[in-house]
């Protein structure tokens, strides 16, 4: 038994350490989108043609300066299937939106859809303009998946290919999903979308190992949604979409730690935030248990959503965008 | 044809044995023209659902119009409404039975295969409708009991094996005559049939164990399948009553989907009950009164019906709560508003004005009648499972416009077609291989209606040697004369 700890604990250290190695990898801002490979972060030794050098660690603890061309982004080892269905051990993530900063840039919706490859109609978080009666105010909602504690839609499903984790998010295995789409009926929040025909995606992502973590490449007669990026998560990074907000919007973080960080890299109280904002959950009365919470559009500083315009935007799917205006009360 | 009928029987009486026997074999013996045009024009139709079926699969369920807000369309509405037709077997056969309804004798076989190809059918429908069928394995390996749609396969596989028996037990003896009889009769296929008839009879001689056993196993699967046709029904609502969806959200779920499934099923035997009088010269056994009392309970079918459509819109469309609201709109005056109350005013609430008169429930404005609720209650799946899926909570907002509608396109149209055929060719080559009443039923039945006739003319005549016997003293002479009589006419 005292073996065993001191081998957990042995492997906590280590685990510490390539977290720091991580971030401190990060903080150098080395994101060379594309690069691969854990074990071949000095692989250009002696091909000095930058004089830009920064600090990093290597995987046994030594500090020392590096050229800045010679590194590689970090790349999380692949996960297996049960791992990705067990999630992230001791974390819960929550994603917050303080609707008083969003402008409706959709500039989430973009990064999310580049992180993901997903066809242009796929909006894994979708920015809604929405106004609740004819005598309130519009604004903006972005709204991704809610990862639900009382999901939904993982209760309906036949064979288990969707799923909650212990880290709280619900996720989606392609490559057990029958296609009964069970769980597009059964989510109230319209999140989850559908592969009706072959995906449209490049080839070199058609050749990436799948995994739930990422969603792709994606496969025909399954469904698919917004996965709060685990992939990136077990990286030390941030989804997408909080990366991807220009306006500070979005922040994630982990309720265990009571803390959340938007893109501008500001931490602050979760609890905290939640109370001097009066946050609320979408459609709280569903019993949902949304893990995404929202701060009231109070004293916006960005001009209100033109409602006017709903359907009018301009679509490149070359398709005639829709008009309707579903339950929206106008 | 009625006159000969002693009135108020089932059965008319004075048919023998054998003309009962012939008459429920004869159509088996023949392949006419009619027939065979008949299967061809459906193996087309068929064909050509098979061929969208094999596009389909090639090419994705983006072939269909359903898209992301319309996820389910046609093909499970239709799935709906096959299952809601199998209600007719367990309804007619199996109530009737365990009432003790005797009229019901020549009209169980048609009803329960009904049953039995509607489940058929109904249950292929959602493999059609999946994404993945090449791993419907995954429901063994990966089955979970939570999943409502689990609960439909567990049930339908069920209620699909229960009928089949219940299909099946009142045949064996008939099989066992048409095994005897075959080789009497020229027939094709004689070799198959002869093979067919024989494994389906399992042995049958008719000695007096076999048929305790029989009318045992019979008792019990008339309890067992009752509760079991209630059930798939109810877990077919429960795919749709258990997501938080407006307009599927409602605890009348259950007992609204077997209520209009009753309602559909039995309209659609008395449709079976006219085409199979008619073409196979049924009239001496289905008669006048059969359709009266059918009519009599769709009518009151219809009646639950109606009451529980009122149920399901009049409670959420007196308090008008925001998102059902929205989808009341839509049904009530919006874009479904013809097809919604067409189908409340046109095969509910007219059907049931008409029945209600004795003329309303002759075979010739039954049939009419019925094809409208056939019709209606199809119509009706479609606008519980479509309109719901156009009304989500969040707005549908700058989607591609085919998102935000649905109407099936060719494919699906096709293949339901094709499903539809499929049930009629199954239909066809039971209808030609097989006697459509359960004989030795209607033997029975005749046979009892027999015994009545012979008891209350017995009766009768006891009443009548009373009043003779009464007036003997006052009238000798004319006692006399009929002793004569009688004599005379030896």
């Amino acid at each position: 038994m005292q073996e065993d700890n001191k081998k957990d604990n042995k492997k906590d250290n280590k685990n510490n350490r390539r977290d720091f190695l991580r971030k401190s990898l990060i903080t150098g801002g080395v994101l060379a989108a594309g690069a691969i490979g854990l074990e071949k972060v000095f692989s250009k030794e002696g091909e000095k043609t930058s004089t830009d050098d920064t600090t990093v660690f290597t995987r046994d603890g030594k500090v020392f300066r590096a050229d800045m061309e010679c590194l590689h982004e970090y790349k999380a080892p692949p996960v297996t299937n049960e791992e990705a269905r067990k999630g992230i051990a001791g974390k819960k993530f929550v994603m917050v939106f303080d609707l008083a900063k969003c402008d409706g840039c959709k500039k989430c919706t973009e990064a999310c859809q580049a992180m993901h490859f997903t066809e242009p109609d796929r909006e894994w978080i979708k920015v809604y303009k929405m106004k609740d009666a004819e005598t309130t105010a519009p604004y903006y909602m972005p709204k991704p998946c809610f990862h639900c504690d009382n999901p939904p839609c993982t209760k309906v499903c036949p064979v288990g290919a969707t799923f909650k984790r212990q880290d709280g998010i619900v996720l989606i295995d392609d490559e057990r999903c029958i296609g009964c789409r069970s769980c597009l009926a059964a989510c109230p929040y319209s999140t989850r979308f559908f592969n009706w025909s072959d995906p449209i995606q490049p080839v070199a992502v058609a050749n990436i190992p799948y995994s739930p973590e990422h969603g792709f490449p994606r496969q025909r007669g399954t469904s698919e949604k917004c996965d709060f990026c685990p992939h990136m998560i077990r990286e030390g990074k941030m989804p997408a979409c909080v990366t991807g907000c220009p306006m500070q919007t979005i922040y994630f973080g982990d309720q265990n730690e009571d803390a959340v960080t938007n893109s501008a890299g500001v931490t602050v109280k979760l609890s905290q935030l939640l109370e001097d904002n009066s946050a609320y959950r979408y459609m709280e009365e569903l019993g949902t248990e949304p893990r995404v919470y929202y701060l009231p559009p109070k004293n916006r500083k960005y001009p209100k959503p033109d409602m006017e315009s709903i359907g009018k935007e301009k679509k490149d799917d070359g398709k005639k965008p829709n008009s309707d205006m579903g339950n929206m009360v106008m | 044809m009625s006159k000969t009928i002693y009135p108020d029987s089932n059965i008319p009486a004075e048919l023998s044995v054998e003309v009962i026997r012939e008459d429920s074999l004869r159509p088996t013996r023949k392949w006419g023209r009619s027939t065979q045009i008949w299967l061809g024009c459906l193996l087309m139709v068929a064909g050509w659902g098979l061929y969208a079926y094999i596009h389909q699969l090639r090419h994705g369920l983006g072939e269909t119009a359903m898209r992301n807000y319309v996820s389910w369309g046609l093909y499970i509405s239709t799935f709906v409404f096959f299952i809601g037709i199998s209600h007719s077997g367990t309804l007619v056969s199996a109530i009737l039975r365990i009432t003790k309804q005797d009229w019901r004798m020549p009209i169980t076989r048609i009803a329960e295969l009904m049953t039995f190809v509607s489940l058929l059918f109904g249950g292929i429908m959602p493999i059609i409708d999946l994404g993945r069928p090449d791993r419907i394995a995954n429901l063994v390996i990966f089955g979970r009991v939570q999943s409502p749609l689990m609960w439909d396969v567990m049930s339908i596989l069920t209620y699909f094996t229960g009928s089949t028996i219940f299909l099946w037990l009142p045949m064996i003896p008939d099989m066992a005559l048409s095994r005897d009889r075959l080789t009497v009769c020229d027939s094709r296929f004689k070799k198959f049939r002869k093979w067919l008839y024989t494994k389906l009879a399992i042995g049958w001689t008719g000695s007096k164990t076999q048929w305790k056993r029989l009318e045992l196993v019979m008792t019990i699967m008339t309890i067992v399948i009752i509760p079991v046709a209630v059930s798939v029904h109810t877990v077919v609502s429960y795919i749709f009553a258990m997501t938080l969806r407006p307009g599927w959200n409602s605890t009348v779920f259950g007992p609204y989907f077997v209520a209009g499934a009753l309602y559909s099923g039995s309209a659609i035997v008395i449709l079976a009950m006219v085409v199979f009088r008619k073409l196979y010269h049924l009239e001496k056994y289905i008669t006048y009164r059969h359709f009266d009392l059918m009519g009599r309970v769709v009518l009151a079918l219809t009646l639950i019906y109606a009451y529980l459509n009122l149920n399901e819109y009049w409670i959420p469309a007196y308090k008008m709560a925001t998102a059902e609201g929205h989808l009341l709109h839509d049904l009530f005056s919006g874009s479904y508003s013809t097809a919604f109350w067409l189908c409340q005013f046109g095969t509910v609430l007219f059907p049931i004005i008409v029945m209600c008169f004795p003329k309303g429930r002759t075979p010739g404005m039954l049939a009419f009648i019925c094809s409208l609720i056939a019709v209606g209650a199809w119509v009706k799946r479609y606008l519980i499972v479509v309109p719901t899926l156009l009304h989500p909570f969040l707005p549908i907002q700058d989607v591609p416009q085919d998102w935000a509608q649905y109407f099936p396109n060719w494919v699906e149209w096709s293949v339901t077609m094709g499903a539809l055929s499929g049930i009629l060719i199954v239909i066809t080559l039971y209808a030609k291989l097989f006697p459509m009443m359960s004989i030795w039923e209607v033997v029975h039945g005749a046979k009892v209606e027999e015994n009545k006739r012979i008891a209350t003319e017995k009766g009768e005549h006891e009443e009548e040697e009373l009043l003779k016997a009464e007036s003997v003293h006052a009238k000798t002479s004319k006692g006399k004369t009929t002793i004569v009589m009688a004599n005379g006419n030896k």
